[in-house]
């Protein structure tokens, strides 16, 4: 871990991304070894506040409790954000795309930056010490996703707004404020409206806007997954390294 | 006023008599005021509702097993007017590529799974926390004809939808003690949106509110569900700033709390 690279550091290479998510994956999968070896690197921090986000080992590490999950949304949201505004601010949206799905994905560049941008405001204010405790702006790299394909387009839109409700979803429980949990709440609910919405104009005579695939056919939930669970897929557009040993 | 103007059209004289005239009830709304009004009166009537129903659902308490049964309540609510319409054949088969009629077969199909999800929650049926379903009354004393008219299905519909969304978020703090009830919840929750989102699409509006619009084509007397959405500072972040108050708004969904859901599903509950 000696030589991990700085958190501000953009690696847009393909190989690179590939071998961070193995190693990201390991980390996350053994985050409870991991946990419970840290303890003496800790000591080594000065008794640094592993619920607090920030960097531990020379990687910006999200932390646990309520900072952590909003640094966990805020990473989400980044991506989120960066995603629409590449897709709005590409040369051919207004030849690829329609009028409805103009309006909606301009309308979905506007929500995630503002769900960005209120993270950081928030956090900002909350975090005892934002200039190191903050998430900085992260890179992303999309690899081969063409930007002027409207069939690609959409179903990353799909992925990264289905992937957007079950990690509100599998986040809910980790909050310990009420008045984060009902900001988390507001967020979701507009997720999901999203989902719904570009589910249909990807299929639109159709029962998928809340499909079988993501609505359980017994119980009527749709999905909620943990950090751990998460963070892999939505790290696969994520260069910037960081980690989450201490969510679940 | 068209709050008013919706209370004319109701003719029947049973439901705005049993504790006063009516004379005697127009005066009190000219007493306590228009904005008044809007905000104690969801869907135009809840208060004539309240005195000549006795049947009607009270808030449930703030805590895990009350937002378990007031989510039940509403599931039950949601469940039999989707059954019924589908029942009715109010809902157009072919039009549209039979999209209407597969999409509320999708959500009947989730508010049935939602009631027996939560009645098994709270223990199942024999169970002291389990709460009976209410009697609906989807018309309204007639006031509605959802299962004979589309375009009003529809927008009772989105109502309730948007309203269930609204509803489940105010329960959430309820939950916060009980983290797998709160999971579940969550789980109902973020499906009633992509619920509302698509039914806000089918009426030819976007999936999301913006400001405190109840939307083209809505009663006036839906705006209790709508009224509270237009809220533009998050934890004193200014959501208005980056793309206007419309967009800002539209990114937040507000809660609603019991007693503002309670008013509006006692409407249809007799």
């Amino acid at each position: 871990m000696k030589n991990e690279v700085k958190i501000q550091e953009v690696n847009p290479s393909l190989d690179s991304r590939r071998s961070f998510l193995k190693l990201s994956g390991l980390t996350l999968v053994s985050a409870g070894l991991v946990l419970a070896g840290c303890s003496d690197n800790d000591n080594e921090d000065n008794m640094q506040d592993n619920s607090l986000p920030g960097i531990k080992n020379g990687v910006f590490d999200l932390g646990s409790g309520d900072f952590g999950v909003l640094t966990y949304a805020y990473a989400l949201e980044q991506l989120e954000a960066d995603f629409y505004t590449k897709v709005v601010n590409s040369s051919s949206f207004n030849s690829v795309f329609n009028d409805t799905e103009k309006q909606v994905l301009t309308d979905l560049y506007h929500h995630e930056v503002v769900h960005r941008d209120f993270f950081k405001a928030a956090l900002t204010g909350a975090l005892p010490d934002p200039s190191s405790q903050l998430l900085p702006s992260l890179a992303f790299n999309y690899g081969s996703l063409n930007f002027n394909s409207r069939n690609e387009v959409l179903a990353t839109a799909k992925a990264l707004e289905d992937t957007g409700v079950a990690a509100y979803n599998g986040a809910g429980r980790l909050i310990k404020s009420a008045d984060y949990l009902l900001l988390a709440g507001k967020i979701v609910s507009v997720e999901a409206r999203h989902a719904s919405a570009i589910r249909s104009l990807i299929n639109p005579n159709s029962k998928d806007f809340a499909g079988d695939d993501i609505v359980n056919t017994s119980t009527g939930l749709d999905v909620a997954k943990d950090p751990s669970k998460i963070l892999p897929i939505a790290g696969g557009f994520i260069t910037t390294k960081f980690t989450a040993n201490y969510l679940p | 006023m068209n709050i008013l103007k919706f209370i004319e059209t109701f003719t029947d004289d049973n439901l705005m008599n049993s504790t006063g005239s009516r004379r005697d009830s127009f005066n009190q709304f000219g007493n306590i005021g228009k904005n008044l009004a809007y905000a104690a009166i969801p869907f135009g009537l809840s208060t004539f509702a309240n005195k000549v129903m006795a049947k009607d659902i009270t808030a449930t308490p703030a805590t895990p097993i009350g937002a378990l049964q007031f989510a039940l309540t509403l599931e039950y609510l949601e469940n039999e007017f989707y059954a019924m319409a589908l029942d009715s054949g109010v809902i157009p088969a072919s039009e549209n590529g039979g999209r209407d009629l597969k999409v509320f077969q999708q959500i009947a199909a989730h508010e049935s799974n939602h009631v027996k999800f939560l009645i098994a929650g709270l223990g199942g049926t024999m169970s002291a926390n389990f709460v009976a379903k209410p009697t609906f009354d989807f018309t309204v004393g007639g006031a509605f004809d959802p299962f004979h008219d589309y375009p009003t299905f529809l927008a009772l519909a989105q109502a309730f939808e948007d309203t269930g969304v609204r509803a489940y978020k105010g329960q959430a703090a309820n939950l916060i003690t009980t983290p797998d009830l709160l999971t579940a919840a969550l789980q109902i929750h973020s499906v009633e949106a992509r619920h509302a989102s698509e039914v806000r699409r089918l009426r030819g509006l976007k999936g999301w509110i913006s400001n405190s619009e109840r939307g083209a084509g809505m009663p006036a007397a839906t705006q209790a569900v709508y009224d509270g959405e237009g809220v533009t500072m998050q934890a004193g972040f200014n959501t208005a700033m980056a793309f206007g108050a419309a967009a800002g708004s539209e990114a937040y969904d507000e809660p609603l709390t019991t007693q503002q859901v309670v008013d509006i599903a006692n409407l249809f509950i007799v």
